[in-house]
């Protein structure tokens, strides 16, 4: 039985311009399970999201359609363009997307080939590759493992270094698919130093609400393929009821 | 101790340079088909697919089991390649297997590669989809027998082949290399089968898309059951043959020209000369073969069998 | 947890680390082709190989042993070429009785055996150098440049990189079968222990196969999350890679300078 919550509907300020929009977006996988419901989303330059939910509450694949890795029925607009099959390769430069799994992230023998993966498949001269590998890396405070071996490092460097390898696109949005899973408290810190100095627009989906509540201003609930609750995160975490409801702790 | 070297593997300076050079022009052809092949036929998703395979091959032949006495059977893993993979994407994911061996951990040479490719990579890949290909349609314990059968035949080939590569370049005797490697890899080749059969059936079992129509692994031409039935007849045949009468084949190698010019130091002959033990007829070896093979056929079964009686 | 035991790179700064790595390419196999041509008994053309082996040890800063200490892997497959002692007519040197067999072992034979010895295991030296002193990576970009096709490049660099992740992966599958199977890990000992702790040999094949199986699915399934971090980044079925690799003329100067050493070699071998 799906519980729906009064919906805590976002006021959303007048913004410059929607980096993402997100309308009445539905999809099921090809064995018939359908993972997203109808949601629907904005982001403006600037914001920082937080997006909860319980397991399997669709927030990973909602992530794999705002660059066309999966297509459901619905609208995505990214900087104002509609995706669709021309326009992919400009969309796939202006998301970065994060896996969860930075084995899965970085497949590349070196940290720098991998950083250097993106530029290089958007076309870009080599020259032009090199220094965005390398502003890149100075950004997630990684300069010093430039010519490392990706199976060399710790979780938390893998971690710093799968936003690098989308930071090298120069994106306008960052997508990042549970970051601070499985890092040690110490690495978790770097993560939220690094997320919180990083002047970007970014949706970022957890479990920590720690995390949640540290960083971003605002939260989207999903639950069951569907947006539940969208609002001020501290007006969200004070929402028990809420909380309890779609499987949450309160910090 | 983490890994161990598989006795398939030949070393530099154990071929001749004629045998190896020869040995990489039949490989590269090989390779040379299987790359405008998989380059035509393979979606992009491919290269993914097959570099995270070839890491799976080398990790899955660490995986072993206890047989007798502190031995214990592993996998190579060819048949099983190509199985899942079709035929010419096998190929090239075992190829980078063997590469990377030699390469990182200099188990097999570098100018033998080629030998050892062919041996180790596209022989057992081609009987393995080949024999496996030619009961598509059947049901799945019959699949899975033949898969073993397939898989037991597949090792004898590389051993057959290697035999016959060190035997032409001059390194050792065939009345002994012969049945020696056909004796440890009949072995071999059981825990081979073994493996081969219950990941298949595993995989049937929990992902069955991956081996059904339309999979990559049905996709491949009716030509490899050709292919793959025609050297399982060579190994089958020649094997016997070549053990329980070396000279004949001495003969026949000769007149052919092969073994002067497979020596690096033209001076060497290798002489006739039989142990006496091996004075067996031909046809009691291949009756001996014959009832190896139909030993594994229902190994395999009954391991097939027990797989679907547990699911 | 890491297989660091995998990695046979060797971090220092030296003249064969920094030398651009397909002229080590290059000049191991030439080596390795010209230990195969080297007739039989050319003794003084192998101490040479020794000798260019040992000068190479010792620009690599590793140590002038560091190639020797790890070569004893070829032996094993020595067994293979025992039969030549026993096969290739000469002078009878010695004989012994094995299984009523009466085997005697000639000087042609010997000669011919040791000489297979000595070329393996002079090649299988500048072999286990060339990963000493060169980082695998390095090694891929030497096989693209001298023009191995690119698919077989991308595989062996996918391998490269996810042998490590799958490696952990089995021995996490095999730790939690040995924790089943009341076995405690070690080697030859465990097996044994593993054998005689219930059922047949059918049985352990199976759970092996299992794994295997496991194994693969894991396996397929990773491969499609990559194949999604791919595309994220702008993958389109294309592979593009930088090569950072270019020739110095310190460069060809050690290729000259090897080539000239390995064509000496055969010179005095043959002479
Ligand atoms: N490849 C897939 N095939 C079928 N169902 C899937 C697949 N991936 C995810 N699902 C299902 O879709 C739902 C949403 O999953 P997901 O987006 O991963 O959730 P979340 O990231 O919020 O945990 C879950 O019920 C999950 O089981
Ligand atoms: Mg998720």
């Amino acid at each position: 039985m799906p519980v729906t919550h009064v919906t805590n509907q976002f006021a959303a300020p007048e913004c410059g311009g929607d980096v993402l929009v997100v309308n009445d977006l539905r999809f099921s996988y090809p064995d018939g399970h359908s993972a997203l419901n109808g949601v629907s989303l904005k982001l403006c330059e600037g914001d920082k999201v937080a997006l909860v939910g319980p397991n399997g509450a669709g927030k990973s694949t909602l992530m794999l359609h705002l660059n066309g890795i999966l297509n459901g029925q619905g609208d995505v607009e990214i900087a104002g363009m509609r995706l669709s099959r021309e326009n992919l390769p400009v969309i796939r430069a202006l998301v970065g997307l994060v896996f969860q799994n930075p084995d899965d992230q970085l497949f590349s023998p070196t940290v720098f080939e991998d950083v250097a993966f993106g530029p290089l498949h958007m076309g870009l001269p080599e020259a032009e590759v090199r220094s965005r590998v390398d502003a890149a890396l100075e950004a997630v405070r990684m300069s010093a493992y430039r010519d490392r071996l990706s199976h060399h490092l710790s979780v938390g460097e893998k971690k710093r270094i799968a936003i690098a390898t989308v930071l090298s696109m120069q994106p306008s949005l960052l997508v990042l698919d549970e970051p601070s899973a499985g890092l040690d408290p110490r690495a978790r810190r770097t993560l939220i130093n690094l997320l919180r100095d990083l002047p970007i627009t970014m949706l970022v989906s957890t479990h920590d609400m720690k995390l949640v509540q540290e960083l971003f201003p605002r939260t989207v609930v999903m639950d069951e393929g569907r947006v539940v609750a969208d609002g001020l995160t501290s007006e969200i975490l004070e929402d028990e009821p809420l909380l309890n409801a779609h499987g949450l702790e309160k910090p | 101790m983490f890994y161990s070297p598989a006795p398939l593997h030949i070393p530099d300076g154990f071929l001749s340079l004629l045998v190896s050079l020869v040995c990489w022009v039949v490989t590269a052809l090989t390779l040379g088909a299987a790359i405008s092949r998989t380059n035509k036929s393979l979606g992009e998703r491919q290269i993914p697919l097959m570099g995270v395979m070839a890491a799976f091959i080398f990790a899955a032949q660490m995986i072993n089991f206890p047989v007798a006495g502190g031995t214990s059977g592993h996998l190579l893993g060819g048949a099983l390649a190509a199985i899942v993979l079709g035929p010419w994407a096998g190929m090239l994911v075992m190829t980078a297997v063997i590469a990377v061996q030699a390469l990182l951990f200099q188990d097999g040479g570098l100018l033998v590669m080629g030998a050892n490719i062919l041996n180790m990579g596209l022989v057992t890949a081609a009987i393995g989809y080949g024999l496996f290909r030619s009961v598509s349609g059947s049901s799945k314990t019959v699949k899975l027998g033949v898969a073993g059968v397939a898989a037991w035949l597949s090792v004898m080939a590389g051993a057959l082949l290697t035999s016959l590569q060190l035997w032409l370049s001059g390194t050792s005797q065939l009345g002994i290399v012969i049945p020696a490697m056909l004796g440890v890899h009949a072995l071999i080749g059981l825990g081979e089968a073994l493996i081969t059969v219950s990941a298949l059936a595993f995989i049937l079992q929990t992902r069955p898309d991956l081996l059904g129509e339309g999979s990559e692994s049905a996709k491949a031409g009716k030509g490899w059951i050709l292919a793959g039935g025609l050297i399982s007849l060579f190994v089958v045949f020649l094997s016997p043959f070549a053990s329980a009468d070396p000279d004949g084949l001495e003969r026949v190698a000769e007149n052919l020209g092969f073994i002067g010019a497979g020596q690096s130091a033209p001076f060497e002959i290798i002489p006739d000369y039989t142990l006496p033990f091996l004075g067996e007829t031909a046809l009691s070896t291949i009756v001996a073969g014959a009832i190896g093979i139909a030993v594994v056929a229902v190994i395999s079964l009954l391991v097939g069998r027990g797989m679907k009686a547990r699911s | 947890m890491h297989f660091d035991a995998f990695d046979r790179y060797h971090d220092k700064e030296s003249f064969l680390h920094r030398l651009d790595p397909r002229v080590k390419v290059l000049v191991t196999v030439i080596f390795i082709v010209s230990n195969a041509l080297l007739p039989d008994g050319a003794w003084f053309a192998f101490g040479f190989a020794w000798l260019f082996l040992l000068l190479c040890n010792l620009l690599s800063k590793l140590g002038y042993a560091y190639s020797l200490k790890r070569s004893i892997i070829a032996l094993p497959f020595a067994l293979i070429a025992i039969t030549v002692l026993f096969s290739i007519p000469g002078k009878p040197l010695s004989s012994f009785h094995f299984l009523g067999i009466t085997f005697t072992i000639t000087d042609a034979g010997l000669l011919r055996f040791v000489s297979i010895l000595i070329r393996s295991w002079l090649s299988v030296q500048m072999a286990i150098l060339l990963v000493a002193v060169t980082r695998f990576p390095d090694l891929i970009h030497a096989l693209e440049h001298l023009r191995v096709p690119a698919i077989l490049t991308t595989i062996i660099a996918f391998l490269y990189r996810y042998l490590f992740v799958l490696t952990d992966e089995v021995f996490r599958l095999l730790r939690a079968r040995e924790s089943r199977s009341g076995a405690v890990t070690g080697s030859k000992r465990r097996l044994e222990r593993v054998e005689r702790s219930g059922r047949g040999v059918l049985w352990r094949a199976k759970i092996a196969g299992n794994m295997a199986g496991q194994l693969f699915l894991r396996s397929y399934e990773r491969s499609d999350r990559i194949y999604n971090a791919m595309l994220a980044r702008g993958y389109a079925g294309r592979l593009y890679t930088l090569n950072p690799h270019e020739m110095k003329s310190v460069d060809y100067y050690a290729t000259a300078f090897a080539i000239a050493v390995i064509f000496l070699m055969q010179w005095i071998g043959r002479f």
